[in-house]
C-alpha cells in the first residue's frame, strides 16, 4: 500500500489482514517448540494472546469497515497460475468476512481462556499433564484454518481452510485417542467425524470443479458476476453446483444426511466442543450459503431444498435432544437442531437473520457447552483428588459417568455461577426475550411466515421442543437433590473457568442489540458484501406465537422434570411414562446410526471382505504366485543339468571349449 | 634334432591324457595330479614354441605356470583336507552340494 493510497482511504487496516492468519501460527509455532518449558500457564496464556490479538486485528478492521464499507482484496501470494486460471491467497476483507472473523476469534480467544483451566485438570485426569500444550497448538492451528475459510477470497482457498478446520477437528476429537469405549471409542468418534466429513468434502469439492469448468474463474466477485449470464444460458450448472455444495454444507455443518458424526464429536475435550462442534467450525457450511448467496438466489429450487434440510434437521435432532441422557449428548444434539435453523434461514433467502442465529448462537452455545464444562469438572473433582493423591486416574472402582445428567442434580446450590450463566444461555437459546436467541430466532421465524408458511410450522415447533429440553436439562443438572456422591461434593470452577463463561453469559443476554428490530444494525453492516440482504420484519404475531412456545416448552420442562425432581439416578424419566415407546426411539436417536450400519456400513464391509478375499487373495495372489510356480516349473525341466557332480561341470567345460575351438578353426 | 611336431604331439597327448583323468577319476587326488599333467603339457607346448621361434617369452611364461600351479596345489590340498575332515571322504562324486 503505498502512501497516496493511504491518503486517499484514510488508515486502511485490509493490510492487516494476513496477521489474523499469522498470530495463531505464530502461536502454535511457539508452543510446538518451547511449550514443554513455558509451563501449563506460559502455555495457554500465549495460545490465548495468539488468538486475542486476531481479535484485535479483527476490531481493527471492523472499524475500518464501519467508515469505508465496500468489500476490499489484499493479494498476498500467488498460488496457483495456469494459463488463465489465477488462484492466489487473497483475503477478502468485507463485512460479511470480518463478522465471521470477530465471532471466530472473539468467542475464540474466551474459550482459549477457560481452556487453560479446564485442561489443566483433563489431563491430570486423563493421566498425562505432558500433553497440556499440544492442545493449544491445535487450538491455535484451528483459528489459523478458520480464518483462512472465512477470509478466503476464491472457493480454492476457502476449500483450504475448509479441509484445515476439517482436520483441526479430527486431532481434537481424537485428543485422548487412546481413551474411550475399549480404549478406541475416542480415536473410532475422530475417524467416524472425518470420514462423514469426506462425503461432504467431496461434494463442494465437485462444486468448484463445475464453478472453474463453466466460469474459468473462482475469485467470488468475477463467478456471481458472471453468474447471471450463465443461470441463462445453463440453468442446470447453477442447480448443480448449489445442490453439491449443500452435500458439503450438510457435512459441515452436520445437518441430514450427515448429521451423525456430531454428537459422536463429544468425545473431545468440552473446551473443543464449545469452539469447534458448537460456535465456529460447524456454522462455516451457513457462512458458505450465505457467501454463495450470489448464486442460491438463482436456482429457486435448490433454495427450497436447502430450506427443507435446514428445517427437518432442525425438527429431527431436536426430537433426540429430548432422550439424551449425556449433558454434553444433548448440546450437541441441539447445535445440530440450531444449525438447522441456520441452513433454512439462508435457504430461504433469509442471509442476514441466518448470520444473525450464527453470531447469537455462537454466543450461547459456547456458553452453554463451557458452563457443562464447569459442571463436569465439578462432578470429577472427587476423581481427580483421588487421582492426584495415589498418583493414578480413576481407580475407585464406582466410577460413575461424570457427563451423565442422571447422576447430577441439586447443582444449583453447589455450584451458582455456573448455575446462573448456564441458565442465560439456555434461555437464549429458547428464545425467551429479550435475550439474544429470541430476536435472531424470531427474525428467522418471520421471514419464514412470509415466504415459507409450510416451514415456519418445522420451526415453531422445533422451538417448542427446544424449550422442553432447555428445561428438561437445566432441571435435571442443577434442581432438585444430588443423585450421587460427585454431585454432593461438587464445587464451584476456578475464575479462569468462570469469568469467560460470565463475559459469554453477558454476550448471551445482550447479544441480541446487533441487530435489534427498528435498528437493524447488522444488516445494514452486511448489506455490504452479502446480495439480495432484505429487511428483516418484525411481525408481532410471530413474536408473540414463539414466545408463548418458548414458554410453553419451559413450563411444560419444568412440569415433567423440574416439579417433582427425579430422585435417584436410577429411576426411570418420566417422559417415558408419558411417551412410552416414542421416547425408547428418541432415545436410540431413532437408530440412525443403526440405519448407516445397515445400509452403508456393513454392505460397504462386506463388500471389502468379497475384495480382500476373492479378488486380493484369489486373483490379484493368483497371478503372483502362478509366476513363481511358473519358474519353478520352467526351472525342473532343465534342473538336470546341474546333478552336482563336478566331473560333469569338467565335461560340460570341456565340450563347449572343444565346439568354441573347432568353430574357430573351420570357420 | 626332432621335427617340432613330435613335441606338439606329446603336448597335446599329455593334455588329453589329463583331460581324461579329471574327468574320469574319482579321486580327488588323482584328479588334481591331472590337471598338473595338463599344466605341464602346455608348458612343453611353450617351450617348443620358444624354441622354434628362438623367443624367450615362452620360457618365461612358463616358470610362472609352475609358480601359479604350485600356488593352486597349495590352496587345492588345504581343501582337500578340509573336505576330508568334514566328510571322511574325497570321492568327487560324493561332492554333491551343488546339486540344483
Amino acid at each position: 500500500m503505498t502512501f497516496v493510497q493511504l491518503m486517499e482511504t484514510g488508515w486502511n487496516t485490509v493490510g492487516l489482514a494476513p496477521w489474523v492468519v499469522f498470530l495463531p501460527i505464530a502461536g502454535l509455532l511457539a508452543n510446538l517448540m518451547f511449550g514443554k518449558y513455558l509451563g501449563e500457564r506460559g502455555a495457554g496464556v500465549l495460545a490465548s494472546l495468539a488468538s486475542g490479538l486476531a481479535f484485535g486485528v479483527s476490531i481493527l478492521m471492523a472499524l475500518n469497515l464501519a467508515s469505508y464499507p465496500e468489500p476490499q482484496v489484499l493479494k498476498l501470494a500467488q498460488w496457483i497460475s495456469v494459463g488463465s486460471f489465477n488462484a492466489g491467497w487473497d483475503f477478502r476483507v468485507d463485512t460479511l468476512s470480518v463478522t465471521m472473523m470477530l465471532v471466530v476469534s472473539g468467542v475464540g480467544t474466551l474459550i482459549h481462556i477457560f481452556a487453560i483451566g479446564y485442561m489443566h485438570s483433563d489431563v491430570r485426569l486423563n493421566g498425562d499433564p505432558g500433553r497440556y500444550s499440544r492442545f493449544f497448538v491445535f487450538f491455535n492451528l484451528f483459528i489459523a484454518a478458520m480464518m483462512v475459510l472465512v477470509t478466503a477470497n476464491n472457493y480454492l482457498m476457502l476449500f483450504v481452510g475448509w479441509e484445515g478446520v476439517g482436520l483441526c477437528s479430527y486431532l481434537l476429537i481424537g485428543f485422548w485417542f487412546e481413551k474411550g469405549k475399549d480404549g478406541i471409542g475416542n480415536a473410532l468418534a475422530a475417524k467416524k467425524a472425518f470420514i462423514t466429513n469426506r462425503i461432504g468434502d467431496f461434494g463442494l469439492l465437485l462444486a468448484i470443479f463445475l464453478l472453474f469448468w463453466n466460469f474459468g474463474s473462482l475469485d467470488f466477485d468475477a463467478v456471481f458476476q458472471k453468474a447471471h449470464e450463465v443461470a441463462k444460458v445453463m440453468p442446470g450448472v447453477i442447480q448443480a453446483i448449489t445442490l453439491l455444495m449443500l452435500l458439503g454444507v450438510a457435512g459441515k455443518s452436520a445437518q441430514l444426511p450427515l448429521f451423525v458424526w456430531l454428537p459422536d464429536a463429544m468425545a473431545g475435550p468440552t473446551p473443543v466442543s464449545a469452539l469447534i462442534h458448537a460456535a465456529t467450525m460447524v456454522t462455516a457450511g451457513v457462512y458458505l450459503i450465505a457467501r454463495s448467496a450470489g448464486l442460491y438466489v438463482l436456482d429457486v429450487s435448490a433454495q427450497l431444498v436447502v430450506t427443507w434440510v435446514g428445517a427437518l434437521t432442525a425438527l429431527f435432532a431436536a426430537t433426540i435432544a429430548l432422550g439424551q441422557n449425556d449433558i454434553k449428548k444433548v448440546l450437541a444434539y441441539s447445535t445440530i437442531s440450531q444449525l438447522g435453523y441456520m441452513v433454512a434461514a439462508v435457504g430461504m433467502g433469509a442471509f442476514v437473520a441466518g448470520m444473525f442465529h450464527l453470531v447469537t448462537h455462537a454466543f450461547f452455545k459456547a456458553l452453554l457447552f463451557l458452563a457443562a464444562g464447569s459442571v463436569i469438572l465439578g462432578m470429577e473433582r472427587r476423581a481427580l483428588e483421588a487421582g492426584s493423591h495415589h498418583g493414578e486416574t480413576h481407580t475407585d472402582g464406582h466410577a460413575i459417568d461424570p457427563q451423565d445428567m442422571r447422576n447430577m442434580g441439586g447443582l444449583r446450590s453447589r455450584m451458582p455461577l455456573t448455575f446462573w450463566v448456564f441458565l442465560a444461555g439456555a434461555l437464549a437459546l429458547a428464545g425467551v426475550a429479550p435475550l439474544a436467541g429470541f430476536f435472531s430466532k424470531d427474525e428467522i421465524l418471520a421471514y419464514a411466515l412470509v415466504h415459507q408458511p409450510a416451514v415456519l410450522v418445522v420451526l415453531a415447533l422445533t422451538a417448542l421442543l427446544t424449550a422442553f429440553y432447555v428445561a428438561r436439562q437445566v432441571s435435571l443438572v442443577f434442581l432438585g437433590n444430588p443423585r450421587s456422591l460427585e454431585a454432593h461434593t461438587a464445587v464451584e470452577s476456578k475464575p479462569v473457568l468462570t469469568i469467560p463463561l460470565v463475559i459469554l453469559a453477558l454476550l448471551s443476554i445482550f447479544g441480541g442489540l446487533v441487530n435489534l428490530p427498528g435498528i437493524h444494525f447488522l444488516e445494514t453492516w452486511l448489506e455490504h458484501s452479502v446480495q439480495a440482504a432484505e429487511k428483516g420484519e418484525f411481525i408481532l404475531g410471530v413474536v408473540l406465537v414463539s414466545l408463548m412456545l418458548a414458554l410453553s416448552g419451559l413450563l411444560l420442562g419444568w412440569w415433567v422434570y423440574g416439579r417433582r425432581p427425579v430422585s435417584s439416578a436410577a429411576s426411570a424419566d418420566p417422559l417415558q411414562a408419558v411417551l412410552g415407546r416414542l421416547f425408547v426411539a428418541v432415545q436410540n436417536k431413532w437408530w440412525v446410526d443403526e440405519f448407516y450400519d445397515w445400509l452403508i456400513i456393513k454392505p460397504f464391509q462386506r463388500l471389502s471382505h468379497f475384495f480382500a478375499k476373492a479378488v486380493d487373495e484369489m486373483v490379484i495372489d493368483g497371478v503372483v504366485n502362478g509366476l513363481g510356480y511358473a519358474a519353478i516349473f520352467a526351472a525342473s525341466l532343465i534342473r538336470f543339468l546341474h546333478g552336482g557332480l563336478a566331473r560333469s561341470y569338467a565335461l560340460m567345460m570341456v565340450v563347449g571349449v572343444t565346439i568354441i575351438l573347432a568353430y574357430l578353426i573351420l570357420r | 634334432m626332432e621335427p617340432v611336431i613330435n613335441y606338439l604331439l606329446l603336448s597335446g597327448v599329455l593334455f588329453s591324457l589329463g583331460v581324461l583323468g579329471v574327468l574320469m577319476r574319482r579321486n580327488a587326488i588323482v584328479v588334481f595330479m591331472s590337471l598338473e599333467l595338463m599344466f605341464n603339457a602346455a608348458n612343453l607346448a611353450f617351450i617348443t614354441f620358444a624354441r622354434m621361434y628362438s623367443a624367450l617369452d615362452g620360457q618365461v611364461f612358463v616358470f610362472f605356470v609352475m609358480a601359479v600351479a604350485a600356488a593352486e596345489v597349495a590352496v587345492g590340498l588345504a581343501l582337500m583336507v578340509a573336505i576330508f575332515r568334514s566328510r571322511r571322504s574325497i570321492d568327487m562324486d560324493q561332492l554333491n552340494s551343488m546339486k540344483g
